[in-house]
């Protein structure tokens, strides 16, 4: 039975993409056939963090209008064969995607793979609403900053409402997935703490993603976080999060990693 | 300064606090059929008072709070100080 997956967050900026692409990785590399789709029509990115940016033949707006076919335009990733790509429309606007056509694909996609993982845009309009729509479960993606933790309260009230799910009377599963934790920060009260989050948010927590080099440096060369550097903190804390998104009890730990005395001494920012 | 900054509340506290007023108003509304309930209640109820007393907008507050046991609907109307003096005497 597939499993549709939102990854939203309202905020531009917070690591939908980063996640959606870390996570569909983390869950692909277990062996489940998993395809992540970009909903962000007109600001494609996802096929460029995961380094499928010249591959791009045929878009989800090609598949939802009929022009193409959906397995002439999945991308398989090279570097892991059970996970695969839709791209979005670069030069087309979100008015392209009908809800019919949307929940054609969906269909499709649901009959193919065990993960469906929507990349929403940010907002909360037209395009972030077909991406929750057909969702079972959301992602919010959240950064310990105010802005952010407003924007994704707004998000969780419309998760409770524009969503198919919520139409039929049924409840769509919500994970709060915190990035760019500075743990150490949060010890000094400069920064809001998961436990602050969680207080206001109040939604189960799926995972801590720590501030770290490693995310920058895996978009830069066109990688998931969990398949070029799969023993980093994000990476773990990903791994992490899409184990309990497959049904695993496991506790939520704030990644950190022992600053040794010599990157003390020379100052090097520790991961943690 | 260090000694000084130390009387300060911890930034996150006041990030979490802010948040927290501000998210239980707009989760209240939130709900556009509620704010529009509202607005409707304030208009009407402007103008049963404004039949009897002259009173600024401003100082009637109409509040809804929605508990999950009961409701609580709020009316506040300030009503001047030399026109109630009147009606008592």
């Amino acid at each position: 039975m597939a499993k549709v997956l939102v990854v939203t967050s309202g905020k531009g900026g917070v690591g939908k993409t980063t996640s959606t692409a870390a996570l569909g990785a983390a869950l692909a590399q277990s062996g489940q056939n998993v395809v992540v789709v970009d909903f962000d029509v007109g600001l494609r990115n996802l096929d460029l963090v995961m380094g499928a940016e010249r591959r791009v033949v045929f878009d989800l707006i090609n598949v939802v209008q009929g022009d193409a076919r959906l397995s002439q335009a999945l991308i398989r990733d090279k570097r892991c064969e059970t996970l695969s790509i839709l791209p979005a429309s670069q030069t087309r606007d979100k008015d392209a995607l009908t809800s019919e056509g949307v929940a054609r694909v969906m269909d499709e996609l649901r009959e193919k793979f065990d993960w469906v993982i929507c990349d929403s845009p940010a907002g909360i309009e037209r395009g972030a609403q077909l991406a929750m729509y057909h969702a079972d479960a959301a992602v919010i993606v959240t950064n310990p900053e105010v802005s952010s933790v407003r924007d994704s309260d707004r998000i969780i009230g419309l998760l409770d409402i524009k969503t198919q799910k919520a139409e039929r009377g049924e409840k769509i599963e919500k994970h709060l997935l915190l990035t760019r934790y500075d743990p150490a920060r949060a010890a000094r009260k400069e920064m809001l703490s998961v436990e602050d989050v969680l207080e206001i948010l109040s939604i189960p927590l799926v995972g801590i993603v720590p501030e770290s080099e490693d995310v920058l440096k895996a978009s830069n060369v066109g990688a998931p976080v969990t398949l070029s550097s799969p023993e980093s903190l994000p990476a773990r804390a990903y791994f992490e999060a899409a184990r309990r998104l497959s049904g695993e009890k496991i506790d939520v730990s704030v990644p950190t990693e022992k600053r040794g005395f010599l990157d003390w001494l020379f100052g090097k920012k520790g991961a943690a | 300064m260090s000694f000084l900054a130390k009387r300060q509340p911890p930034t996150s506290a006041v990030a979490r606090d802010r948040l927290q007023i501000l998210l239980a108003h707009e989760r209240s509304a939130g709900e556009e059929g509620e704010s529009d309930l509202l607005k409707q209640l304030h208009k009407e109820i402007m103008e049963v008072i404004a039949r009897h007393v002259a009173v600024d907008q401003d100082k009637v507050q109409i509040k809804l709070d929605r508990g999950s046991g009961c409701s609580m609907l709020e009316i506040d109307v300030e009503v001047p100080q030399e026109l109630s003096n009147k009606r008592a005497s």
